[in-house]
């Protein structure tokens, strides 16, 4: 029978936590269907021993397509790559991380493929009997869930949000092939050159990745106040997100907008103060695991969603929660010195 | 600069409410509007032909009354609109969908530049763009929040990507998907709705396209809807007043206890979480 992919994600040879939390999908499904799972990855240059924790992590296979031009995201070297390989081992299901890359190659290869893609999938399941991939995702903004499925094309796509899964533990002592395949060079793409990758943009947040993200709206009134906020961030080591109307005020950039037309995260804990919880805000937050909201309006929206609310004044409280967060920190590192 | 821009009209997501009840949307009443993360696309549009000279079309597929989508994109300075519309197209999903795109951008003649939405806030899947740019072969670019320079054939773009900017140049013809940062959209202005309502639209059914009939609509969807279900909408968490001094300090204990209940203050058992790596770093 035919497998299941994963698309893994490097950079510079590291691979990235969103790999291993499509493994830990993919085993699931795999398992269901009784096949092989293998994990694909792409890269100009990355180790065995990279590579092998893919195998300890739930794959059974490493397909390994190396080529310095797959050093930077180019869609249509990606693309070309992978639907090669797809087309000579015809997979039938086919997952990658909804992320700027997954979410641009996965579009490209299904209409190459003539494969069915879904997106931002929050549930992924096997149907009993057919064994066709059930996918279900968020659709309007997370005020309806839709499952799709995909009976009479393959392979079965999908993409899945970047922390909606945990990855499986490390086991050594998993066994698993890893495969490296050279890059044909005529797929390498010419029409496009990558320049470079600013990574150190000023104040610029990583809040896809980021296991703690706390959020300010315009609840905070001035942009000084916004540093209530960062410093409640740092204190729980999360990244600093924002509504929209706090990055129209300019009292933070765009890059931490979150929601509808920002960006859209599963982090493990939501903490945001002065925001009201419109649905285009909440629509980038509904698969965090953990939400708390502060709001002085008992009948915020944001307070429906929390897992833990507080009525009241965030003036009052962020200091506050500030303070006793660090202290509960710093005790821990104390007593983990021991 | 010849640019086209994909358009899409959506139901304006900030009129749709949930019924307490029933936990079903209320979608009575519900305008349409020009899906608002294509205004972004069609100001950079209309800002580079302002540099470059050129034409601007807007073009969408969707049923008749799409035109006003045209109409408004048209009214903010875009020259000419073109309505793809059949009923052959309905039920389409992003295959058929940019497929019949990827046939009318055919049909539409030469272009430098093709501009699309990072989304839709309708079907919110983004995938629309990639696959219109792999049907016509052309390079594709997302998440574009700023371009540094578009001419001499190419295109230098700031790409929006997790660790920060990707700079990449491509040739054109090229499509990009843009960004709320790109730029700011402009209001239609008088004049501009007065050229609209002058304007015609050119209107392209199936028959228009040279298209296979199997490709489109609902037969041509390879993804199939089975199931739609309303979410819960709360999760039912507690909830604690911290309307005084004593009120307050007891909040501040209770989520305290709540956070450290979930294991998430803690800096060794984040550390632990993280896996070492690209990804954890910040
Ligand atoms: C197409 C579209 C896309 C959008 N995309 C996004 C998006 O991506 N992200 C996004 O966030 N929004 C988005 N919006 C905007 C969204 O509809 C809301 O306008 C926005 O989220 C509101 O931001 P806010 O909660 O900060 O402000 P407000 O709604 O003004 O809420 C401020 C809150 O602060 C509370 N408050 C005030 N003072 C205090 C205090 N001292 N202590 C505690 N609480 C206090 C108030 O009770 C209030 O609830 C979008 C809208 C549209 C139409
Ligand atoms: N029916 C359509 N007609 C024209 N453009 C569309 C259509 N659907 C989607 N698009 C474009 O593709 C982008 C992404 O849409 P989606 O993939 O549906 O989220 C939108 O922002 C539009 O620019």
């Amino acid at each position: 029978m035919n497998e299941v992919w994963t698309i893994a994600e490097q950079s510079g040879g590291a691979l990235k936590a969103v790999s291993f939390e499509l493994l830990a999908r993919g085993r699931q499904l795999a398992d269901k269907l009784g096949v092989k799972l293998a994990s694909v990855v792409l890269a100009d240059s990355i180790s065995d021993e990279a590579l092998r924790e893919l195998i300890e992590r739930g794959a059974d296979e490493v397909l390994c397509v190396e080529h310095p031009a797959l050093a930077g995201f180019v869609c249509e070297t990606f693309a070309k790559a992978l639907v090669a390989l797809a087309r000579e081992r015809t997979p039938q299901v086919v997952l990658a991380a909804a992320t700027s890359s997954g979410r641009t190659l996965m579009p490209h290869i299904a209409v190459t493929l003539h494969a069915g893609l879904t997106a931002d999938c929050t549930e992924l399941d096997i149907e009993e009997g057919t064994g066709l991939l059930l996918q279900t995702r968020p659709a309007i903004g997370g005020n309806i869930m839709a499952t799709i499925k995909t009976p009479d094309h393959k392979p079965q796509m999908s993409t899945v949000r970047p922390k909606a899964s945990r990855p499986l533990d490390r086991d050594a002592c998993r066994t698993g092939s890893i495969e490296r395949i050279a890059l044909d060079p005529a797929f390498v793409e010419r029409r496009v050159e990558v320049l470079g990758l600013e990574r150190d943009v000023e104040g610029f947040e990583n809040l896809e990745e980021a296991q703690v993200v706390v959020a300010g709206g315009r609840g905070l009134k001035k942009a000084e106040n916004f540093k209530l906020v960062r410093e409640l961030a740092d204190a729980l080591g999360g990244a600093v997100g924002a509504s929209r109307e706090a990055v129209d005020r300019g009292w933070t950039s765009y890059p931490h907008q979150v929601g509808l037309s920002g960006k859209t995260i599963s982090p493990r804990l939501y903490v945001c103060a002065g925001v009201s919880g419109a649905i285009q805000h909440l629509a980038g937050i509904k698969t965090a695991e953990t939400i708390v909201s502060i709001n002085s309006d008992p009948e915020a929206g944001i307070h429906k969603l929390a897992d833990f609310a507080v009525v009241g004044d965030l003036f009052e409280i962020l200091p506050r929660l500030t303070k006793r967060i660090a202290e509960r920190r710093a005790g821990v590192a104390e007593g983990a010195c021991k | 600069m010849e640019i086209l821009v994909a358009i899409k009209q959506v139901p304006d997501t900030d009129k749709v409410r949930m019924d307490p009840v029933t936990g079903t949307m209320v979608r009575e009443g519900v305008d349409t509007i020009v899906n608002p993360l294509d205004l972004y696309a069609i100001e950079l549009a209309i800002r580079l032909k302002e540099q470059h000279g050129g034409k601007v079309t807007a073009f969408t597929m969707g049923p008749p009354a799409a035109d006003k989508a045209l109409k408004e994109a048209i009214a903010m300075g875009c020259d000419a609109g073109v309505l793809v519309t059949d009923r052959a197209f309905s039920g389409s999903d992003t295959w058929a969908t940019s497929y019949a795109l990827s046939r009318a951008v055919a049909k539409m003649g030469r272009y430098d530049l093709i501009l699309a939405g990072e989304r839709a806030t309708d079907g919110d899947t983004g995938q629309v763009g990639p696959c219109l740019a792999a049907w016509l072969d052309i390079p594709v670019l997302t998440y574009v929040g700023s371009l540094e320079s578009a001419d001499g054939g190419s295109i230098v773009a700031r790409r929006l990507v997790e660790e920060g900017y990707q700079r990449v140049r491509a040739k054109m013809p090229c499509l990009l998907t843009v960004v709320k940062e790109v730029a700011n959209p402009r209001l239609p202005t008088l004049r501009g709705k007065k050229f609209a309502r002058q304007t015609a639209l050119a209107v392209y059914g199936a028959g228009d396209l040279d298209a296979d009939p199997a490709c489109l609509g609902l037969k041509g969807s390879p993804t199939k809807v089975s199931k739609i279900f309303y979410p819960k909408v709360t999760r039912g968490g507690a909830m604690v007043k911290a309307l005084d001094e004593a009120g307050t300090e007891n909040a501040v204990d209770e989520l305290v206890a709540f956070l450290e209940a979930r294991d998430l203050i803690a800096r060794d058992v984040i550390a632990r979480e993280e896996i070492a790596g690209e990804g954890a770093q910040r």
